[in-house]
């Protein structure tokens, strides 16, 4: 077999194991809701994925990568666009799916749909053409001598602050859930219904993410997919410990949703540094996320007083602008020459060089601003049209009847009330 | 001293019981009840069939409670536990001919 079909197999492989994660993100933020709403946000779950890759293409992929691609029209005999295309459709959609857990158990299907369209369509692809397809963020270290651009392998920026972000900028928009902060605006904890379930989808993730990191590896020539998937399992442990110890020390206990937070929160980190940075400094970047995590739900929890069910925010918003930053700490300059179109390796502050990370900060504050900005303009507006938030009744009465027609659990007695 | 038995809307219980507590009444029991009334339940629709939900949610909160308070806890459940809507639920009241603490064996009011 030559290299190329070698790397078209493996590409195959991984867009597979990033599908799969659909199945995870499905189980976890449905095991951290109540039981009365698991249908309408497994719904969510399911249909951000259908939607979001006809939306992706209808347009979003033809944006992302320049003319081509508008429908897939006329690119069928190119096996590299049309193999291109799969594997960037399975990373949009983890973005697209991020925001249903910060915004789960109050908000409508109708708007769901839209918005499912409008962030497959527009908003992921517009930033991931910044980053991976030669725009401008990607061409700062040519063009202004910083770094090599801003970089971001696997998406800790392009896929999951994009996701987080949006998802913040939802919660807001849609405000807490009923009961979930009390009269004086002290929170109160509002536990999922199913733990064992959300376990699972975090390990779920914590596999398919070994297909999310390791992607790229083949398809850019560079044989680094071993140092990838090791620094990809020692940042999720590290962060998974860490939190476990946080939360410890912290609070008198390891908190088992938590410490899953935290692990997921340790392989977003990753994601974008996988490549660049040495075993070390990967359980380095895993360890701080771990901590992040931790800090950042009780955070957005109890002083920005957003409600966000299951951590999204916090586990992809967070700990991706840690991941972005901690690239220009971290990358040990063994790999990346020439990337970007800029000669030598990519080094980061510990290794001498401040530049890089300046190119990094900037991508952060750019995916910050401009995916906040357009996702709220974009909820506010859409408010408007079709009401975001579900009735004071249906949020009491549970979203699975009256949202999407089934009962999650129809031969159990679900409690209704806040005890 | 009487015993309450009151049935209501599943949503309304955080509020009958912050109005009972504010009264000093912090003793009751709960359960999550099915039930049917003049409601008759409800007609949902799935798969373009309508299947009918017979009996519906509700809470149960039994308590037993002096006379000196047991009027104002009665009328107290009545106001925030009403819609104004059919299936707002029923209170039961019944003469409590005695009560029992079993850890110490007290009896009567005092019990309670």
């Amino acid at each position: 077999m030559n290299s190329s079909i070698i790397t078209i197999i493996w590409m195959l492989i991984c867009a597979f194991l990033v599908i799969f994660m659909q199945t995870g993100f499905a189980m976890t933020e449905t095991g951290f809701t109540r039981a009365k709403n698991a249908g309408h946000t497994m719904a969510m779950n399911m249909m951000v994925f259908v939607i979001g890759v006809l939306g992706y293409w209808i347009c979003g992929y033809a944006l992302q990568i320049g003319t081509k691609g508008l429908f897939l029209s006329g690119v069928d005999s190119d096996t590299s666009i049309i193999i291109l295309f799969l594997s960037q459709v399975v990373y949009m959609n983890i973005a697209a799916t991020i925001p249903t857990g910060a915004m789960a158990e109050r908000w409508t299907f109708k708007s769901f749909v839209v918005y499912g369209f409008f962030i497959a369509m527009f908003v992921y692809p517009l930033y991931a053409s910044w980053v991976w397809s030669g725009g401008w963020l990607s061409q700062l270290g040519r063009n202004f001598g910083l770094g090599h651009g801003v970089l971001d392998y696997a998406g800790s920026s392009v896929v999951h602050m994009v996701g987080g972000i949006a998802g913040l900028a939802g919660a807001i928009v849609l405000g807490p859930r009923i009961g979930k902060y009390r009269a004086n605006g002290t929170p109160v904890a509002i536990p999922g219904h199913h733990i064992p379930m959300a376990i699972v989808g975090c390990l779920i993730l914590f596999f398919g993410w070994f297909g999310y990191n390791a992607g790229p590896a083949l398809a850019d020539g560079g044989l680094r997919v071993g140092v990838i998937v090791v620094n990809t399992m020692l940042a999720g442990v590290a962060a998974a410990v860490a939190a476990m110890c946080y939360m410890w020390f912290m609070y008198g206990k390891p908190d088992l949703s938590m410490i899953a937070n935290g692990l997921l929160g340790g392989l977003v980190a990753i994601s974008a540094s996988c490549a660049f940075v040495s075993p070390v400094g990967a359980v380095m970047i895993g360890l701080v996320a771990g901590v992040l995590c931790c800090a950042s739900v009780f955070f957005v929890e109890r002083k920005l007083k957003v409600d966000d069910p299951v951590g999204a925010v916090s586990v992809h918003g967070t700990c991706g602008a840690w991941g972005m930053i901690a690239l220009g700490l971290f990358a040990d300059g063994t790999y990346g020459d020439g990337l970007n179109n800029v000669s030598g390796t990519v080094k980061g502050l510990f290794y001498g060089n401040a530049s890089q990370i300046a190119a990094q900060s900037i991508g952060v504050v750019v995916d910050i601003g401009f995916v906040f900005v357009v996702m709220y303009a974009f909820f506010k507006v859409l408010d408007r049209i079709i009401p975001m938030r579900v009735s004071e009744e249906v949020e009491f009465e549970g979203l699975d009847q009256s949202e999407v027609a089934v009962n999650a659990y129809p031969d159990f007695s679900i409690t209704k009330t806040r005890r | 001293m009487i015993k309450i038995e009151a049935i209501i809307q599943p949503l309304k219980l955080d509020m009958v019981k912050e109005a009972l507590n504010a009264l000093g009444i912090a003793r009751m029991t709960v359960t999550d009840v099915h039930g049917c009334g003049r409601q008759k339940g409800r007609v949902e629709v799935r798969h373009r069939a309508e299947y009918e939900i017979t009996f519906m949610p509700k809470v149960k909160i039994e308590m037993a409670v002096c006379d000196a308070v047991a009027v104002k806890a009665i009328t107290i459940i009545q106001e925030k536990a009403k819609t104004g809507k059919i299936g707002d639920g029923k209170i039961f009241i019944t003469k409590l001919e005695d009560v029992i603490r079993i850890r110490t064996g007290e009896k009567g009011e005092v019990a309670i």
